[in-house]
């Protein structure tokens, strides 16, 4: 039983890599570069929503 | 929901989703850090023996204060992923920005990669108590893919796994403290016959400091979540604050005992991988080892989670201001996540998990570190000088300016002397890393970046220009 969970692992890690490149790939298919790199810094607000209803 | 992200030909902007609050960016700096509480500390015990450990851990301890006191008034003006790299982007310049950049990917993959090997070791060596003779290569995968795959997608679970982790594995070390009946010192502890003088005088307390910064290492990585908590300019001060003095607690807690019930030759020795764990096992209590063990495999864990979620943060930063290329910047349109940064510094961690032996990896991890502290002075008194008091809106303003930041200085410096005593070629090749690196930047790589997109916060110009 010990030595099978060494290769219980080796698979659930092949699974899970594999899922992520699977994902991965759909993402870069499904949606364009402007759409993945749209992202920009200096957008948020430093004290939340809540800092507006209070005026700061 | 997020997958309509085109709606008729127009494109709209897909940000890291804003989740997060003080209990997950407490949950970030901890994680990272509390394994160094389980392990690694003890070797500055060999440099320093106990006692020098001890002052080692409160030097450092007051080296990460200052950290924290800058970094949290830092980053509550500036709520942007990247951490130190957009405060030294906005404060002092883009070839700054891109070591520190550096620094914090290196820093936290290095660390990721440390935390996994231990994680595996730990399955093994449990294993081995049971009686099994088990590899540990295939828990170090499965680990690193576990928690690469909950990055991927999302930060709220992958944060909020880690303040279940994080806080369990904090639980361990109070309960282990209770085992030792702290209310009557001589019943189960023996400092008396177990602590020494200092071993080898007070140049071992110097060479104990590189091992100190085990105690608190990746505190500051709390600010690179600054894009993801919903209310930077308060949640990251008061997550880092308390994150530090948690760790402050634990760091005492943890000398107390081990250095109470195992002498300070063994706590030090080269082969000592968890000191805590082998506390817990001197008492002879089942239920006290397991957990234990039980505490030292979540530290291991919430560290590798919290490095991957701060590494990649680093990464998409750096990407996304073309500081490398572009391409690094994307956002996950589903689970809002730096996916191809997340992926791609997995394998890298992966192969220094397998093939480099712990204390190197740890070495790399603590030099990028205390590079990064170095560049913290300069930038708060710069922060400070082009933005004083009362020119933008501070979430917290730490007192006592410019005491914190010259006693960072000094105690960094101290901090070099001693990883030079231990690991002085690792240094002097970090560094030479480091300059290839800014050449390579300033020759040919700044050419691609938007000199005018580099300053994002809505300051004021700053005075003097």
């Amino acid at each position: 039983m010990w030595t099978s969970l060494g290769w219980i692992a080796w698979a659930v890690s092949a699974v899970l890599i594999l899922w992520m490149f699977w994902d991965f790939i759909t993402i870069n298919r499904s949606f364009g570069e402007d759409v993945l790199l749209s992202s920009r810094e200096g957008v948020d607000e430093l004290f939340g929503e809540s800092s507006k209803a209070k005026g700061n | 929901m997020s997958e309509q992200v085109a709606v008729q030909g127009q494109t709209k902007q897909i940000n890291l989703l804003k989740v997060l609050g003080p209990v997950h960016v407490w949950a970030l700096g901890v994680g990272i850090v509390l394994v160094g509480e389980f392990m690694g500390w003890n070797y500055g015990v060999g440099k320093g023996g106990a006692f020098g450990a001890l002052i080692s851990c409160w030097v450092i301890g007051l080296l990460y204060t200052c950290v924290a006191m800058i970094d949290s008034e830092v980053t509550s003006t500036v709520a942007a992923a990247g951490g130190q790299y957009a405060q030294a982007k906005h404060t002092i310049g883009p070839l700054m920005a891109f070591n520190v950049g550096l620094y914090l990917v290196l820093a936290y993959t290095m660390l990721e990669a440390g935390d996994v090997q231990v994680a595996g070791q730990l399955i093994q060596i449990g294993a081995g108590e049971l009686g099994h003779d088990i590899p540990w290569e295939p828990f170090t995968i499965v680990c690193l893919a576990l928690l690469a795959w909950l990055n991927y997608r999302g930060v709220f679970m992958t944060l909020t796994v880690n303040f279940v982790i994080t806080a369990a594995a904090f639980l361990s070390i109070v309960i282990l403290f209770i085992g030792v009946h702290p209310w009557n010192p001589t019943a189960v502890l023996l400092h008396q016959h177990l602590l020494t003088d200092l071993p080898y005088g007070w140049l071992g307390v110097l060479a104990s400091l590189h091992f100190g910064i085990w105690y608190y290492l990746g505190i500051e990585g709390t600010c690179q979540s600054a894009e993801e908590v919903r209310s930077p300019g308060r949640a990251l001060p008061l997550g880092t604050m308390t994150g530090m003095i948690t760790l402050l607690i634990a760091a005492a807690l943890t000398w107390y005992i081990v250095s109470g019930l195992l002498p300070w030759e063994y706590i030090g020795w080269d082969a000592e991988l968890a000191p805590l764990f082998d506390a817990a096992r001197v008492l002879g209590s089942p239920w006290l080892t397991v957990i234990l063990f039980v505490g030292t495999l979540f530290s291991a864990i919430a560290s590798a989670n919290g490095c991957i979620n701060d590494a990649a943060r680093a990464w998409f930063s750096m990407g996304r201001d073309r500081y490398l290329p572009s391409w690094f910047g994307a956002v996950h349109p589903r689970y809002r996540t730096p996916f191809r940064s997340i992926l791609f510094l997995i394998p890298i961690a992966a192969v220094f998990a397998l093939y480099i032996p712990l204390a190197q990896i740890i070495t790399f991890s603590i030099l990028s570190g205390l590079l990064n502290y170095t560049f913290m002075p300069f930038n708060m008194w710069k922060f400070r000088r082009k933005w004083p008091l009362g020119s933008i809106q501070r979430g917290y303003e730490h007192p006592f300016h410019p005491l914190p930041a010259a006693v960072l200085l000094v105690l960094c410096v101290a901090t070099f002397v001693a990883v030079y005593l231990g690991y002085g070629r690792q240094l002097l090749a970090m560094m030479a890393f480091y300059v290839i690196a800014s050449l390579w930047f300033a020759f040919f790589r700044y050419r691609y970046v938007r000199r005018g997109d580099q300053f994002t916060m809505p300051w004021p110009r700053p005075q003097g220009y």
